[in-house]
């Protein structure tokens, strides 16, 4: 019975594709109740900063709040604007939502736990966090409005720039494990806490954390939609679900790019203590621990820091960051190669 | 086996095809938008015949940066339809001789240098050739040792053009004033604030 159940889900294409939509229904799901209890995490933090208690009405502690906000984009009606263009204007959010949600195919929960174990998964996390600017640019043009166009081109011009640093950051990492596959990169950082990629590679750390702000448009850096000079940027005209399609996009984006700092820079599923009571731990929980902690400094940031203007903006990608990673790379592959740590091929 | 061939004429034909709507769309920013819907569909089709690396490259530079500023030039301009459409006889024989050299080239070019492995079965007997070492691992190793000078001259040749770009869109514009953080940083207490010691009714 057994034996004829497992050959038809390995052989069996129908059974083959039963397992890989279940797959993907086990990252999928548990990511779309993260992304609604990251709003309200984000809510609670923004509040104890600003002495205040936040959502605390529906539900036990309010709890329910992120249901009953979706609930209600749910139901309240979508309004295409008479000058917008249609179809562009339909199919801006779910390309905003659809790449925060792909991405995460090659993002190792634990050691084997990924839906695709591919060789290139990191240029495959790259190639699509840039395509999360289309869904953005579309969206301000097809709006036909200028408040939704000026947030949509400068969230293209914002999203490009903060690209080219994040690649070198990308780059560094990639020479110290000498393979793209992000299992391979976890792998390479077993043992201590300060085995794990932060402190040697510190700098980049930083850099990739700015960088990654910059990448989902989160304060300081939220330009695209900053409110007091654009209403609410690419997303004026929308409303409902077409709106509520760019909030879990924007929020799946933030978890997935601090997922993606967990796996580069913080261990992956790795225990900080390769010791008893801490490997004892699913790798799992440690690497959702460290996504969280990401996470709470992305909420800490927006509750602290003011919003940058443009030029500033500008300046700090291309004048400050780029150069910076551009010398971390050099340094990096001539401390490699002269301390002989070069990985192994 | 049956299933690569139909992914191969899937992405064959939507390549194909949005690669004519870029032509034909009356609106250019549906054109970019078809011509990001083709680079994918290559993307595909470098993936089928097993060369990950490239397929990936694919779309980070063309669909991640070049389309993206296509799409940014493209949707800032004011561009008059009619006037678009106007010159589109004048031009068509020209362009339908450039096409007819190039899909004659590629013609030749699949049958000199590619015969027999043009087909899907072709296609594919690479692939197996190509995954047995990884093809990034296979395009590092000669890329900076056997195709080093080519590499080197590839770089020059882009900074050249990014040297050319500077040089174009450079100018002075006189009475704009600039942000000097470094100059705002170094500011002392002295150089900004005087202490006055205002005496009464007597204004400073």
């Amino acid at each position: 019975m057994y034996a004829d159940l497992i050959t038809f889900f390995t052989t069996n294409w129908l059974g083959m594709a039963i397992v890989m939509l279940a797959q993907c229904l086990a990252v999928t799901v548990p990511l779309l109740v993260a992304v609604a209890y990251m709003t309200y995490v984000d809510r609670k933090v923004w509040a104890s900063i600003q002495l205040r208690r936040g959502p605390n009405v529906v539900g036990p502690f309010g709890l329910l709040q992120p249901f009953a906000d979706g609930l209600k984009l749910v139901l309240k009606e979508t309004i295409v604007p008479s000058s917008a263009n249609g179809v562009l204007f339909i199919i801006a959010p779910m390309i905003a939502f659809m790449t925060a949600l792909v991405a995460w195919a090659v993002v190792p929960f634990d050691d084997g736990w990924v839906i695709a174990d591919i060789n290139v998964g990191i240029l495959y996390l790259f190639a699509i966090s840039s395509l999360g600017v289309y869904g953005i640019i579309i969206a301000g043009w097809a709006s036909n409005s200028k408040y939704a166009f000026l947030g949509a081109l400068r969230s293209a011009a914002q999203m490009v720039s903060y690209e080219v640093s994040i690649g070198f950051v990308l780059i560094t990492v990639l020479l110290c494990v000498g393979s793209l596959n992000l299992s391979q990169v976890v792998l390479a950082q077993s043992g201590w806490f300060w085995n794990w990629f932060w402190l040697p590679l510190l700098p980049m750390f930083v850099i990739f954390f700015i960088s990654a702000l910059a990448e989902t448009n989160r304060t300081p850096f939220d330009l695209p939609m900053s409110e007091a000079e654009l209403v609410a940027g690419f997303h004026t005209e929308y409303s409902a679900m077409t709106f509520g399609l760019f909030f879990l996009g924007e929020y799946a984006n933030m978890i997935l790019l601090s997922a993606l700092g967990a796996v580069l820079f913080l261990g992956g599923w790795h225990s900080p203590i390769p010791y008893a009571p801490f490997t004892l731990v699913p790798g799992v929980v440690w690497f959702a621990l460290k996504i969280a902690f990401l996470l709470f400094i992305f909420s800490w940031t927006k509750g602290t820091l003011p919003r940058y203007r443009y030029d500033q903006l500008m300046r700090l990608g291309w004048k400050v960051f780029l150069p910076v990673s551009l010398g971390w790379v050099v340094l990096t592959a001539a401390v490699l190669t002269f301390g002989g740590w070069l990985p192994k091929p | 086996m049956i299933l690569q061939a139909l992914a191969f004429y899937v992405f064959a034909a939507i390549t194909v095809a949005s690669a004519a709507m870029v032509v034909v769309s009356r609106n250019p920013v549906y054109s970019v938008l078809f011509l990001i819907l083709a680079f994918f569909n290559a993307a595909g089709l470098f993936l089928l015949i097993g060369a990950e690396f490239i397929a990936m490259i694919l779309v980070i530079v063309y669909v991640g940066a070049v389309a993206v500023l296509f799409l940014f030039v493209v949707m800032m301009l004011d561009i008059n339809l009619t006037q678009l459409r106007e010159g589109f006889l004048d031009y068509f024989p020209v362009g339908a001789l450039i096409g007819a050299v190039l899909f004659a080239e590629l013609l030749l070019g699949v049958g000199i240098i590619g015969a027999g492995s043009a087909t899907i079965a072709g296609l594919n007997e690479h692939g197996a050739q190509v995954t047995a070492i990884d093809n990034t691992r296979a395009i590092g190793r000669v890329l900076y040792t056997q195709y080093f000078y080519l590499f080197q001259v590839a770089g020059l040749v882009l900074l050249v053009a990014m040297i050319g770009a500077i040089v174009l869109t450079l100018r002075s514009r006189p009475g704009v004033r600039r942000q000097k953080a470094g100059e705002q940083i170094n500011r002392t207490k002295e150089q900004s604030i005087t202490v006055v010691k205002v005496p009464t009714r007597g204004g400073v």
